[in-house]
């Protein structure tokens, strides 16, 4: 701006329209946390595995290599439900870590220094905020789980043909399904967490000490009132049951019921929202 | 004049305690001061003009639009600059002003050319690039000024603005405030404590106490009415000075070692002054119109 120009004026131009303003919080977060040369290096680290299992996909298709290595056809590797389940869950772990190394920043940077004030004088509400903030997670966390499995799965239909493909096309429902529920309870544990402790530190801690403490007073509660209910406290134990459906495992030990473990994440979400709302407001009435 | 702010038994309630009872007022210059002790509910009115508290009575209008109704498209008007430390660390000030400015409504390209318009405008254009954690006091009151007027509102809502300022950047707020009346394209709400900073700049003053409206005040047309009293030093035999004034239509006091207080009649000429001490040969030492300044209007609102 030229010296002789710097004098007030306001602003007369075009306004974007409002339902697409959620999209700017993550877009300003992403580009964030993209600078942090650890996280780019271990997203590369979560992607080695879906990597080598795509390798072993190719590798089971062909046929010169399995006859060079005198393997039958089936015999490296059978790529079914069973398969995609354990790929899951492998990228699932790292979703965990990766949410821990993330989620401290979320609302706590917002908050450490009082910015929500700025946000919500803006026609930006809370629930925009929230949802920004949330797919922040969800965008960063698809890219380890769900999106490099569903890769996995097309490279395999593609190999197997079409027959493979419409008989197992409901696995790609669960690939789809089961992960995004699994990120989506990560990315609520580590807002509320976030939002709660300032500390970044502390809050990384707290959101795996949810999953341990659950799983740890869970055990405790079935031990001492000789019941399963404990489990439900458990999100680890409430995830696996909804996989092991949605992924039609049968040899899955689940103690607790579908219906319940449903209603337990639901209670979790419920929760996780309620101190989300508690905490980022324009303002603390301090009681 | 289309009123800025209407409040129409505006109420708020925290709990069990009212926070702010019945306010009733319709303000309308370009720029509002809004005093008050602590805890008088200054902030809080701010708050829920900004629609950040629940009403428990009344409403409230700004240009026109109810806060209960519409305070989306009151939020795209409104620029606000709070009281306390609002910023995000690690975020550089253009990126950050780009960003609120983005969350008003303004397209990204726009949003990013009006954030170095603004930097270079309160005087953070060397520092632009900086790190916000790493501002001074004084540059992050100007980055929150900056975040406040990026989207060009039309009303500036400013919550003690020169708070922990030294004295020349306490001077070049106060500028940037007289430039941004000057402008004549936004109003402006200064909420101070400090009365010579809304003195110096305020067309209009709203005093609370008690989250209660306990004094308005258009300072313009008071400004005008204080010239009729006027103050007077004399030096000599001043007997019979004030019955001849009182003769002329002044009602006077006097008060003690020559020094006269008198209230003017209207179309009073000066010069009668002049002419009824030289007749005495009286020396008229100070002759200056006492005018009620802020503080006195505040001290006596806070009497009520």
């Amino acid at each position: 701006m030229a010296v002789y120009k710097r004098t007030y004026k306001g602003y007369s131009g075009t306004l974007t329209p409002a339902w697409s303003r959620f999209m700017i919080v993550p877009r300003y977060s992403i580009a964030r946390l993209l600078q942090s040369r650890f996280l780019v290096g271990f997203r590369i680290l979560c992607l080695l595995f879906p990597l080598g299992c795509a390798g072993l996909i190719y590798l089971s298709h062909n046929l010169s290599f399995l006859k060079t290595f005198n393997i039958q056809a089936g015999n490296l590797i059978e790529v079914n439900a069973k398969f995609f389940l354990v790929v899951s869950n492998i990228q699932a772990a790292f979703a965990y870590f990766m949410t821990a190394f993330i989620g401290p920043s979320l609302v706590s940077s917002d908050l450490t220094n009082n910015a929500l004030p700025l946000y919500f004088c803006r026609p930006f509400s809370r629930t925009e905020y929230v949802l920004g903030k949330m797919s922040v997670l969800m965008y960063m966390l698809a890219l380890i789980t769900w999106v490099p499995t569903l890769i996995l799965f097309v490279i395999q239909a593609s190999l197997a043909g079409w027959e493979w493909t419409r008989e197992n096309l409901w696995i790609a429902g669960a690939i789809f399904i089961g992960p995004l529920i699994w990120n989506a309870i990560l990315s609520l544990i580590a807002m509320a967490m976030s939002a709660w402790v300032k500390w970044k530190i502390a809050a990384g801690a707290l959101i795996l000490g949810v999953f341990f403490a659950g799983a740890g007073f869970g055990a405790a509660i079935n031990a001492v009132v000789r019941t399963n209910y404990g489990t439900l406290i458990d999100l680890t134990q409430v995830n696996y049951t909804i996989w092991s459906h949605l992924f039609r495992n049968q040899d899955a030990a689940t103690t607790i019921d579908l219906m319940d473990a449903w209603n337990a994440l639901a209670v979790a979400c419920a929760l996780c929202l309620w101190l989300l709302v508690k905490k980022v407001r324009a303002f603390e009435v301090v009681k | 004049m289309p009123s800025v702010i209407e409040l129409d038994g505006l109420g708020v309630r925290f709990g069990n305690r009212q926070i702010l009872t019945d306010l009733r007022v319709s303000l309308s210059g370009r720029t509002i001061g809004l005093l008050g002790p602590n805890g008088a509910g200054k902030s809080t009115l701010i708050q829920t003009l900004l629609g950040f508290c629940q009403l428990s009575s009344g409403t409230a209008r700004i240009f026109g639009h109810d806060i209960r109704k519409s305070i989306r498209e009151i939020r795209t008007l409104v620029g606000y600059m709070p009281e306390n430390d609002s910023f995000i660390a690690n975020m550089t000030a253009v990126s950050f002003i780009r960003m609120m400015a983005e969350l008003s409504g303004l397209p990204p390209d726009a949003a990013l050319e009006r954030a170095h318009e603004v930097l270079f405008y309160v005087g953070l254009g060397e520092a632009r690039y900086r790190l916000l954690g790493t501002y001074s006091l004084g540059m992050k009151q100007l980055a929150k000024l900056a975040q406040a007027i990026v989207h060009g509102p039309r009303l500036l809502i400013l919550d003690e603005p020169t708070n922990g300022l030294d004295p020349p950047a306490r001077q070049r707020m106060i500028r940037l405030i007289h430039e941004m009346k000057d402008s004549g394209e936004m109003h402006l709400v200064l909420c101070s404590h400090l009365l010579r900073d809304v003195e110096e700049t305020c067309e209009e003053v709203l005093i609370l106490k008690q989250g209660r409206i306990v004094h308005y005040s258009n300072l313009e047309e008071e400004r005008k009415a204080n010239k009729r009293f006027v103050e007077v030093e004399t030096f000599g035999n001043d007997a019979g000075f004030a019955e001849a004034l009182a003769g002329l239509g002044c009602e006077c006091a006097t008060a003690g070692f020559g020094r006269l207080k008198m209230v003017l009649p209207v179309d009073f000429e000066m010069r009668e002054i002049y002419r009824l001490a030289a007749e005495r040969d009286l020396q008229l030492r100070r002759l200056n119109y006492r005018r009620d300044t802020l503080e006195d209007i505040f001290l006596k609102a806070m009497e009520v």
